[in-house]
C-alpha cells in the first residue's frame, strides 16, 4: 500500500503535524501515572529472580554448591544451566556464543552462573549471596592491546591505494588515541515479568527495544512456536540501545523460572549488576596515517579501528560497521582504507548505544582534521571546510555518493550565529594574556546516515481500527522510550483521519498485534513506523471512499477529513456517524499497514551499494575552559543547529537535539568505564561513573532548527529521523577542549584521549607542553 | 485525590529478621497505620510495594539517582534511604498527593508546558525535588542555583534544559526564548 500523497508532499497544510504538542503520556508522567513494567500491579503468587555469578572473569567453575542458596528463606527454586528446557543460547543471531545461564566455562566477570527464584526480591538476593563456586581461573584479556582472538574476522573499505596516496602526498600524519565506551545508565534498568498461561503460553513483559526478539529467543529458550509467546511493552525508561538486544536475557529467565515454577516470575536487575553484566557502548583503538597537501587538503586516509566486543558478538557487526560507516563523517578521502577489528575480550559483551558505532568513527575523523589543522597552524574550521564533500568530491569510501550538499550552508549559517570568528579572536586574546585557564572553541559537523544496514530491517507494521464511535485505536512495531515515538505516529494518524492527536489511542507495543517488528533503533523508529500507520489508514479510507460514492455518489476528491468531521461533498458528518454508517453497510474498518524503505540496497561481501536512504546533518559550537593546572573543565557556551528536515514535532525534536548532545558530552568527558587486571568493572554505581548531572549543563546552551526545505527523499512528511544524529554533537566539546589544549603550544596536535577526563586532560597538557604531539 | 488501596498484606521472607511493629503516618495528608514486619523495609519499598504508590521510582536503591524523591516533613529525601520504622509521626508527600481536584499543581503543569520530559522515569522525583527546591530556597530565580539545588536528580534523557526552564517558569523568572512558536 503507498503511502498518501499528502504525507510525502511537501506543500501539504498539515493540521496536525508540525505542531509541537507535549509528549502524550507528559500529563500521566507528571502525576506519577505512567505505568512501567515494575508498576504494574503484581499478580498472585509472584516470585522474584535474583542472578548469581562466580568472582573470576576468565576460567571454569568446577564446583556450585547451591545447597544454602535453596534452604536460605524464602526461596522457592533454584535454576541452572542443566534446567534449561531448551537451547541455552541467547544471542540476537541465535549463533549460540551467549549462553543465558553459563554451564561451566566463565568469559567475563558477571557472567550468569545460576538464578534464584523467592518469594521476595529481597529473600532472592540474600540467597544467592550465598551459593559456594569452585573455580579454576585463567588470566583474563581485558584490553585490546592484549587481544588476539576475534568475534567476527576484520573487514575494510577500499579506494585506491591510501598508502601511496599517503606517501604522494606533500605531508604525512600519523596519530593513535583511545576512544572510551559508555554505559547506558536508562534510570529504568533491565526488567521482565514473565506470566505463564494455559497451554504452555507465555505472557512477557519486557522493558525491550526489541519485542519481535525476545519473543523469538524466549520461543526458542522454551521449545516453543512464537505463536505462544506475546512479548509487550508500553513505554521503558529509557533505552539508548541497551535494551535491543539486551534485554533478552532477563525476559528468557524470567520465562523460564515462570515456566518452570508455573507462577508469574519477575526479573529486575539490581543497579550495580545491570551496571556489571549488560554490554556499553565499543571502546576503542584507532591507529591512523593520512596524507595531506599545504592547504590541509586529503589525498589519502589509512585507519584502523580497534574494537573491544566483550566475550561474544552480540550486535558486534553492525555497530562496528557503522564506526567504519562514519569513519569519514563530512569529508572526501580520494584514497583510502578504512579497516575494523572486531576483538574478543573477557569483558562483558558489547552492544548498541545510540548512534551504534558511529559517534566513534566519527570522532576519529574530527580527531584527524585537529590533528591537520595544529599541525599546519591553520582554524580548525577551514580544514573541515576544505574537506567537505561537494559535487564531483562526493563519493564516500563506501561507495554512496553524497546528493545533498548542504552541509556548507549549515555550517555558514551556525559560524555565523554562533559569531564564530569574532570568538576566535577574543579567545586567542584571553589564552595570550592567561596563564593557567585556557579557552577553546569549536565548531564541529555532523553527517549520519539513516536506515538498517542489515537491509531486512527497513520495514515496519502498524496495526489501526476505526470504532464505530469514531475513536481509532493505533499500534505499530515502534516502542515508546522517550523519543516521542508513540506521539508523532499518532499525530501522523490524527492528520490522516482529521482529528485531534489525543483522539488516536496510543497502545502497547505487543507481538500479537503487529509481527515480525525491526528493533526501535538506528533512529528509524518514526521514519518506518509512521509510514506503515498511514498506510493503514490509507487502506481503511480507501474503503470509506468507495462507500461513500457507493452511497452518496461523491468522488473521493471531493471528501475531506478534516476537525472530526468528514466532509462529503457539501455534506459533512462527524467521522463516527460515518464510521457508523459504514459498519451498517458491512465495510471492514480496521487495517494492517507495512512499509518497506525504498531505493536503498547494500551488498557487504563487495562494500557496495546505497545503504543509507538519506543523510542527517547537524553542527554544534562549544566553547570551553580548561584549567591546565587541575585538568578541570567547563562547558561555557554551545550553539547548535541541527537538519530534521521538517519537523514532525519541533517540541520533541529539540528535547532530542538537547538530549543527545548532553549524552554525547558526558560520554567524551566525565563518563569513565574502569575495568581493572582481574576484570572486574571499577565503575559500576552512579557514584562512581558520573553522567552529566543539571549542573554540567551549560548555562548558555541555544538549540535550533535548521531551516530546511524538507527531506528530499520522500519520508513522512518530509522529516528527517532524530533519534541518534545529534549525539555526536557532543563532539564539538571534545575538539574544544582539544583546542584549549592546543593554544599552549603552537605546532603541537594535543594527545587527548577520550573521554576527557581531568586526568586525561592533564597527560595531554603535559604532553603538549613538553612537545610530544 | 484518589482513594488509597489498603496496605497489602505482608509477606515476610526473613521471618528471623522479623519485629512486628506498627507505625503512624501522614500520607499525603491522609493518616495512615501501618503494620511492618521487617525493620529493614525502605520508605520506597513501602510506597510501592505495600501502599500501592508507584510515582516515586527505583533508579538505583543506594541514594544516587534522585528517581524517589519524595518530601518528609517539608524536606526533599530520596525514599530508598529512609527506613520506614523510623517514619511514625511524620509527613509524607508523594507526586501522587500533587495538585488536586484534577488539576495539575503549577509545577506538573509547567513540565507538561516545557517538555521537561523525555522517558518520564526521572519525572516524578524531578518534579517534588523541584519542589523541595522552591521551598528551601524561596523564590530564588538564579539558574545557577537551581542547576545545583537539582544535580542530586539525575535524567539520563538530558532533559535537564527543560526541567531548569519549567523551574524557572514557576518561579516566574524566566522563559525558554529558544523554544519553537
Ligand atoms: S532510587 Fe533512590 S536515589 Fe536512586
Ligand atoms: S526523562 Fe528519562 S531520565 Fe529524565
Amino acid at each position: 500500500m503507498p503511502p498518501s500523497e499528502a504525507a510525502v508532499a511537501p506543500e501539504a497544510e498539515p493540521l496536525v503535524v508540525r505542531r509541537p504538542l507535549p509528549h502524550d503520556s507528559a500529563p500521566r508522567h507528571v502525576t506519577g501515572a505512567a505505568t512501567y513494567i515494575d508498576d504494574i500491579r503484581e499478580p498472585a503468587g509472584l516470585v522474584h529472580l535474583a542472578p548469581g555469578y562466580a568472582p573470576i572473569a576468565r576460567g571454569r567453575i568446577t564446583a556450585l554448591d547451591l545447597d544454602a542458596v535453596r534452604s536460605a528463606p524464602g526461596v522457592v527454586d533454584v535454576i541452572t544451566a542443566a534446567d534449561l528446557p531448551g537451547p541455552n543460547d541467547i544471542s540476537p543471531k541465535l549463533i549460540g556464543d551467549d549462553p543465558a545461564i553459563t554451564d561451566g566455562p566463565v568469559r567475563f566477570y558477571g557472567q550468569v552462573a545460576f538464578i534464584v527464584v523467592a518469594t521476595t526480591r529481597d529473600a532472592a538476593r540474600r540467597a544467592a549471596k550465598r551459593a559456594r563456586f569452585t573455580t579454576v581461573a585463567e588470566p583474563p584479556v581485558i584490553d585490546v592491546d592484549q587481544a588476539s582472538d576475534h568475534v567476527l574476522p576484520d573487514y575494510s573499505f577500499v579506494r585506491g591505494n591510501a598508502q601511496t596516496a599517503i606517501d604522494r602526498a606533500g605531508r604525512r600524519l600519523e596519530g593513535s588515541f583511545r576512544i572510551g565506551g559508555q554505559e547506558h545508565f536508562y534510570l529504568e534498568g533491565q526488567i521482565a515479568m514473565a506470566v505463564p498461561g494455559e497451554a504452555g503460553e507465555m505472557l512477557v513483559y519486557s522493558s525491550t527495544q526489541h519485542p519481535s526478539e525476545v519473543q523469538h529467543v524466549v520461543a526458542h529458550a522454551l521449545n516453543l512456536p512464537s505463536s505462544a509467546v506475546t512479548v509487550e511493552i508500553r513505554r521503558m525508561g529509557g533505552g539508548f540501545g541497551g535494551k535491543e538486544s539486551q534485554a533478552t536475557q532477563w525476559a528468557v529467565l524470567a520465562a523460564i523460572a515462570a515456566w518452570k515454577t508455573g507462577r508469574p516470575a519477575k526479573f529486575r536487575l539490581d543497579r550495580d549488576d545491570d551496571m556489571i553484566m549488560t554490554g556499553k557502548r565499543h571502546d576503542f583503538r584507532c591507529d591512523y596515517s593520512v596524507g595531506i597537501d599545504g592547504e590541509g587538503v586529503l589525498s589519502g586516509v589509512d585507519v584502523v579501528f580497534s574494537a573491544r566486543c566483550g566475550h561474544s558478538e552480540d550486535l558486534s557487526l553492525g555497530v562496528v560497521d557503522r564506526t567504519m560507516f562514519h569513519a569519514d563523517n563530512s569529508y572526501f578521502y580520494p584514497e583510502c582504507r578504512v579497516t575494523a577489528r572486531r576483538l574478543r575480550t573477557n569483558t562483558v559483551s558489547n552492544t548498541a548505544f545510540r548512534g551504534f558505532g558511529g559517534p566513534q568513527g566519527m570522532l576519529f575523523a574530527e580527531r584527524m582534521m585537529d590533528h591537520i589543522a595544529y599541525t599546519l597552524g591553520r582554524d580548525p574550521l577551514d580544514v573541515r571546510k576544505a574537506n567537505f564533500y561537494r559535487e564531483g568530491r562526493d563519493r564516500t569510501p563506501f561507495g554512496q555518493q553524497v546528493t545533498d550538499n548542504i552541509l556548507a550552508e549549515l555550517i555558514g549559517d551556525l559560524e555565523t550565529r554562533s559569531d564564530y570568528r569574532a570568538r576566535r579572536e577574543a579567545i586567542a586574546a584571553f589564552n595570550a594574556g592567561s596563564r593557567i585557564l585556557k579557552r577553546g572553541l569549536a565548531l564541529t559537523p555532523v553527517k549520519f546516515g539513516i536506515s538498517f544496514t542489515l537491509m531486512p530491517l527497513n520495514q515496519a507494521g502498524a496495526l489501526v481500527h476505526l470504532y464505530r464511535d469514531g475513536s481509532i485505536h493505533l499500534n505499530h512495531g515502534g516502542t515508546e522510550m522517550g523519543q516521542g515515538l508513540f506521539t508523532k505516529v499518532a499525530m501522523v494518524v490524527a492528520e490522516e483521519f482529521g482529528v485531534s492527536a489525543d483522539a488516536v489511542r496510543i497502545t502497547a507495543t505487543s507481538t500479537d498485534k503487529v509481527p515480525n517488528t525491526s528493533p526501535t533503533a538506528a533512529s528509524s523508529g518514526t521514519d518506518l513506523n509512521a509510514m506503515a500507520a498511514v498506510a493503514a489508514c490509507g487502506a481503511i479510507k480507501d474503503r470509506l471512499y468507495d462507500f461513500i460514492a457507493e452511497k452518496w455518489k461523491v468522488g473521493r476528491d471531493k471528501v475531506a477529513f478534516r476537525e472530526g468531521q468528514v466532509f462529503i461533498g457539501n455534506q459533512s458528518m462527524s467521522l463516527g456517524a460515518l464510521a457508523n454508517e459504514a459498519y451498517l453497510n458491512r465495510v471492514h474498518l480496521s487495517a494492517a499497514g507495512h512499509y518497506k524503505t525504498p531505493v536503498i540496497s547494500w551488498n557487504r561481501d563487495k562494500a557496495e551499494g546505497r545503504p543509507f536512504f538519506y543523510f542527517a546533518y547537524g553542527a554544534a559550537c562549544s566553547e570551553v575552559l580548561v584549567d591546565t593546572m587541575t585538568g578541570e573543565m567547563k562547558v561555557e557556551r554551545v550553539d547548535v543547529l541541527h537538519d530534521v528536515g521538517k519537523s514532525l514535532n519541533p517540541a520533541i525534536d529539540i528535547g532530542q537535539i538537547e538530549g543527545g548532545f548532553v549524552q554525547g558530552m558526558g560520554w567524551l568527558t566525565t563518563e569513565e568505564l574502569v575495568w581493572d587486571k582481574e576484570g572486574r568493572l571499577r565503575t559500576h554505581a552512579p557514584s562512581t561513573y558520573k553522567i552529566p548531572a543539571a549542573s554540567d549543563i551549560p548555562e548558555n546552551f541555544k538549540v535550533e532548527l535548521y531551516e530546511s526545505a524538507g527531506n528530499r527523499e520522500a519520508t513522512i512528511w518530509r522529516s528527517k529521523a532524530v533519534g541518534e544524529p545529534p549525539l555526536m554533537l557532543g563532539i564539538s566539546v571534545f575538539c574544544a577542549i582539544v583546542n584549549a589544549i592546543a593554544s599552549l603550544r603552537p605546532g603541537i596536535m594535543p594527545a587527548l584521549d577520550a573521554p576527557a577526563t581531568p586526568e586525561a586532560i592533564m597527560r595531554a597538557v603535559r604532553a603538549t607542553t613538553a612537545g610530544e604531539g | 485525590m484518589a482513594d488509597l488501596p489498603e496496605p497489602l498484606p505482608v509477606q515476610s521472607a526473613a521471618p528471623e529478621a522479623a519485629e512486628a511493629s506498627i507505625i503512624g503516618l501522614t500520607l499525603n495528608g491522609v493518616t495512615r497505620v501501618v503494620p511492618l514486619d521487617d525493620p529493614r523495609v525502605t520508605l520506597l519499598d513501602l510506597l510501592r510495594e505495600r501502599l500501592g504508590l508507584s510515582g516515586a521510582k527505583k533508579g538505583c536503591d543506594r541514594g544516587q539517582c534522585g528517581a524517589c524523591t519524595v518530601l518528609l516533613d517539608g524536606r526533599r529525601v530520596n525514599a530508598c534511604l529512609v527506613l520506614a520504622v523510623t517514619l511514625d509521626g511524620a509527613a509524607v508527600e508523594t507526586i501522587e498527593g500533587l495538585g488536586g481536584g484534577g488539576a495539575l499543581h503549577p509545577l506538573q503543569a509547567a513540565f507538561v508546558e516545557h517538555d521537561a520530559l523525555q522517558c518520564g522515569f526521572c519525572t516524578p522525583g524531578q518534579i517534588m525535588s523541584a519542589l523541595g527546591l522552591l521551598a528551601e530556597e524561596g523564590n530564588d530565580p538564579d539558574p545557577e542555583r537551581i542547576r545545583a539545588g537539582m544535580s542530586g536528580n539525575l535524567c539520563r534523557c538530558g532533559a535537564h534544559p527543560a526541567i531548569v526552564a519549567a523551574i524557572r517558569a514557576v518561579i516566574g523568572a524566566g522563559d525558554r526564548s529558544e523554544m519553537p512558536e
